[in-house]
């Protein structure tokens, strides 16, 4: 990120602290962790200079299974105390790991600030649309209908889409990945940690207890090929069994429609290439739902901008550059002064 | 007033003062606040000691002539040592009527009111609230006033400067002050200089201030002012030899602060919200960038907390500031830096009333919210500056308890301390110990909660320090691995230990001296804060009558100095003024079974003089 250094080598072993992990059996925690150590043994930055800072939540116990820096804080504010770490030491690799919960419910200001300031750490939002660690309510990702302890009539406020807010508070990095897809994942891992700048991956995670299957609906084996969509730059939004259905923008609705290359004189031709640095074309993916539409999994939207702490020490520079930083004993006698007696 | 003289006197025959306290005020756009500090840094240099008392509305430009747009600026400044801005003023310079409504009941019958009777307009009068015209009706007759058509007069004076009318008359504040000058003596230059540097890109707006200022000198000189207002001397001030300088107690604040991390060799992160009357710590600050400082505006409260421990945990010093109702919503991550044990700061720059209150107004009423104010068993250490200088001793105090603990330390000050200003004698850097923070680099037997034997503190690592990775987090550790633990009796020791390395801070401080009386006898004044000043010169005075009471002024609140209950012990009573319904009072009779009692005052105005004396004979006589 910050310094370009050459990796180490590291294993997943050597990146699993000597803590008794305690999530469910079965959660999809298991396999986000699992990527997450695949992708960091291949980034190859020291353990020394990685920090996992997560909030509250079943998710916010991550840093204490990785024998890396970690601090565990409070519910929602993961990304203020990540902000003032990067203040403090920018060359450090900041990982923030987060729920549905603590990221877009009660933290929801800080990740809108962490994104729009450009901050460069890398948000993990693991998504399962549901509260686990208190039980099981709803969460602020929950589809409309939601019955929980707290909602025993269905849950009636319309859920947040994690991409879109994200694009929304003017994130230059958003991604979006499953958390079985332990091959995707750690690619949009490592892709999110090369981008300099905050990146925002959602992964959905299925929570085995309290939600499962809540998105079985796009991620069963039998149905994924149909129901999700990979984007990677400069290549046609293909998808399908046979990678013959495609999405194609109609120019004269600017709608996006699923078309079926071979029919109605569609070619190849006709579907839309994925540029990760079109915002709009980012939002319109995001905004792609079962059953009418696949899930656009992978790099939605990349753009690089000045990154916050680099901004915040070209200032610093520039003071210094312009004010002589004189001794405190100088600057306690700049300005009116007065002598009194000898 | 009559014409001017031509003739000018060569010598003035100048009345000699101890103490004048003046006051300005007006509308919140007339400069009443330059004006006032113009006065005050003039006065400084003229070797007077002074305080000041700036007292604005919360209303940033509130509808020109009313009441509720009035703001203030109050100096008293004297040939002796001066403790207050002062009970009433000597001098009302009034703006308009509506300055002159909010203020006259303040002043000394016999005191001497300024006024501009261009703004007595039938339109001003009306929005002032008054039915007859003042100026008229008698209201004026127990004082002595100078009535002069200010308005037509400065505008008179600057017409050949080359600005509109509107900006002409924006002078007439420099004008005012040009004649206040010439009744105390005061030289121009400082002033004229000012407005030089502050206007080097608008000369045409310099010059005609000055010429307004100038003009307002020369009426003052030349014209037969009437036969009972003389000019006056109030010789300089007896202060102890030194340089010194005028501070506010922001500026003293922000200087501490990095005199503090420059003794402990480390960085400052400052990470901020903006909220009245704290935010100008963070303008302050801000503009220090050149010593590497790093400050932040957060998105909120939390957030400003937050990133400050982000950064304290990154091996910065972490420091945060507001006001109760901003610190009330950083109440949680303060408990995240107390379990986690890490360094922090919190100033609250106290103001008045429960939930927006009176924002502007001061109060010292969240000691309880300092000491007490958070969920389960929670102690932090917790400083009270008592003046605008001592706010650079302690910050610098504040700094040193931080880290030397890994604790995080809240510094009351409040909207008076923050915004006033006081002649400070520089103190010499060279006398300060510094206390350089060891970060722990050594992972042999290492681990996050190991503590040091004598200051129970735990050692403190900057992630980035190789083979020393670990986690920290707000979950209950294990006292002998920092691990995750739930075991009942782990969680006893963690809450006694915590408390322990607080306690413990109270060898480290010194010990409580008495500021001025003896110790013991018939009556202790107990004080905190921004009381200071009038307790200070209550006690003096009756000190000087012969009567048997003694000042004391805490500065740790939290621990209370080791010696603080036998020192109390030894006055048959103890009376503590404070500006909420008693918070230290009820502190002191928890921690020490003492029969204190308190003297309360919740008004957003600092105590007068004279209500504390009036409070300490009543004592006396019981």
């Amino acid at each position: 990120m910050t310094v370009q250094q050459a990796p180490v080598a590291l294993t997943a072993k050597e990146l699993t602290s000597d803590q008794e992990v305690r999530w469910c059996p079965g959660c999809g925690d298991y396999a986000i962790i699992k990527a997450v150590r695949s992708a960091l043994a291949e980034i190859g930055t020291p353990r020394d200079r990685t920090v996992f800072v997560s909030g509250i939540g079943c998710a916010a116990r991550f840093p204490y299974y990785m024998a890396t820096y970690g601090f565990h804080t409070i519910h929602g504010r993961a990304p203020a105390i990540a902000t003032g770490l990067k203040l403090a030491n920018p060359e450090l690799d900041i990982w923030v790991v987060t729920g549905d919960g603590d990221c877009l419910s009660i933290g929801g200001n800080h990740t809108l600030h962490v994104l729009r300031r450009n901050v460069d750490v890398n948000v993990l939002l693991f998504n399962n649309a549901i509260y686990g660690l208190t039980k099981g309510q709803y969460s602020p990702t929950s589809r409309v209908g939601t019955k929980s302890p707290s909602t025993p009539m269905g849950s009636i406020d319309n859920p947040v889409s994690a991409v879109e807010f994200a694009l929304g508070c003017g994130a230059r990095f958003v991604a979006r990945s499953v958390d079985t897809l332990q091959k995707h994942l750690p690619v949009v891992m490592k892709r999110a940690h090369a981008h300099k700048g905050a990146s925002f991956v959602e992964i959905f995670q299925n929570c085995i207890v309290y939600n499962d299957g809540a998105f079985a609906h796009f991620t069963d084996r039998e149905i994924a090929a149909d129901t999700q969509v990979f984007v990677e730059h400069g290549k046609p939004l293909l998808f399908g069994k046979d990678n013959d259905k495609g999405i194609r923008l109609n120019t004269s609705t600017l709608k996006l429609e699923v078309v079926k290359v071979g029919e109605n004189g569609v070619t190849v031709g006709d579907i839309l290439v994925h540029d990760e640095t079109n915002k709009v074309l980012a939002t319109l993916l995001a905004q792609m739902q079962p059953p009418s539409f696949p899930v656009a999994l992978g790099v939605l939207y990349a753009e690089e901008g000045l990154d916050y702490t680099t901004a915040v020490y070209a200032q610093v520079a520039a003071a210094k550059s312009k004010k002589k930083a004189v001794p405190m004993a100088e600057l306690l006698r700049s300005g009116h002064t007065w002598r009194v007696g000898v | 007033m009559s014409a001017v003289s031509a003739e000018l006197p060569r010598h003035i025959d100048r009345r000699e003062l101890e103490s004048v306290v003046i006051r300005f005020a007006g509308d919140s756009g007339d400069g009443v606040q330059i004006t006032g500090s113009q006065f005050t840094d003039t006065t400084a240099l003229a070797g007077n000691d002074l305080a000041t008392f700036p007292d604005f509305p919360a209303e940033i430009r509130a509808p020109a002539g009313t009441t509720f747009g009035v703001s203030a600026f109050q100096i008293n400044f004297g040939a002796r040592s001066i403790a207050t801005a002062g009970d009433a003023p000597d001098v009302l310079v009034a703006f308009n009527p509506a300055a002159l409504k909010v203020n006259l009941s303040d002043i000394h019958p016999g005191g001497l009111i300024v006024l501009d009777t261009g703004t007595f307009s039938a339109r001003n009068l009306e929005k002032a609230g008054y039915a007859t015209n003042p100026l008229e009706d008698g209201t004026l007759t127990k004082y002595r006033t100078l009535k002069i058509d200010i308005s037509k007069l400065t505008l008179e004076a600057v017409k050949e400067m080359g600005v509109s009318s509107k900006e002409g008359l924006r002078c007439k504040n420099f004008w005012t002050l040009g004649l206040v000058y010439w009744l105390y003596g005061r030289s121009r230059q400082s002033t004229i200089d000012w407005l030089q540097r502050r206007f080097a890109s608008r000369p045409e707006i310099a010059n005609a201030n000055i010429a307004a200022l100038n003009a307002g000198h020369a009426f003052a000189e030349t014209a037969e002012m009437p036969g009972e207002i003389s000019s006056y001397v109030v010789p300089p001030a007896p202060l102890e030899p030194g340089v010194y300088r005028n501070i506010t107690g922001t500026d003293a604040m922000a200087w501490g602060l990095l005199a503090g991390t420059q003794l402990a060799g480390i960085k400052l992160v400052f990470c901020s919200y903006p909220i009245t009357p704290a935010s100008s710590l963070l303008h302050a600050l801000a503009n220090l960038k050149q010593y590497d400082i790093v400050t932040f505006q957060a998105e909120d409260e939390i957030a400003a907390a937050c990133s400050a421990i982000g950064a304290s945990y990154g091996g910065a010093l972490g420091i945060t500031s507001s006001s109760g109702p901003g610190v009330a919503l950083k109440g949680e991550a303060i408990g995240l830096a107390i379990s986690t044990e890490l360094p922090l700061i919190v100033v609250n720059a106290q103001r008045a009333g429960p939930s927006t209150g009176m924002p502007t107004k001061t109060e010292q009423s969240d000691l309880y919210q300092a000491v007490f104010g958070r969920n389960a068993d929670s102690p932090v250490a917790v400083l009270a500056a008592r003046s605008p200088a001592d706010c650079f001793e302690v910050g610098i105090e504040a700094v040193r308890i931080a880290t030397k603990y890994m604790t995080p330390v809240i510094v009351l000050t409040d909207g008076y301390i923050v915004n006033a200003a006081e002649p400070w004698r520089i103190p010499d850097m060279g006398a300060y110990e510094p206390f350089p923070v060891q970060f722990r680099t050594d992972p042999e037997g290492f681990h996050p909660f190991l503590r040091d034997p004598e200051t129970l503190a735990r050692p403190w690592v900057k992630p980035g320090t190789p083979e020393m990775m670990h986690r920290i987090g707000g979950i209950e550790k294990s006292f002998s691995s920092g691990h995750i633990s739930y075991d009942p009796e782990n969680h006893q020791k963690m809450t006694d230990v915590r408390a322990a390395k607080i306690d413990g801070i109270a060898n480290d401080i010194p010990l409580q001296t008495v500021e001025d009386g003896t110790e013991g006898g018939a009556l202790a004044v107990v004080g905190w804060g921004s009381t200071y000043g009038p307790i200070s010169r209550a006690v003096g005075n009756l000190r000087a009558e012969g009567e048997d009471v003694s000042h004391v002024h805490l500065r740790h609140i939290w621990p209370l100095p080791r010696n603080l209950g036998d020192l109390l012990g030894k006055f048959d009573r103890v009376l503590v003024p404070e500006m909420n319904s008693g918070q230290l009072v009820t502190l002191l009779r928890a921690q020490y079974l003492l029969p204190a009692e308190g003297l309360n005052q919740i008004s957003g105005k600092p105590f007068k003089i004279s209500t504390i004396e009036a409070a300490i004979r009543e004592q006396l006589e019981k």
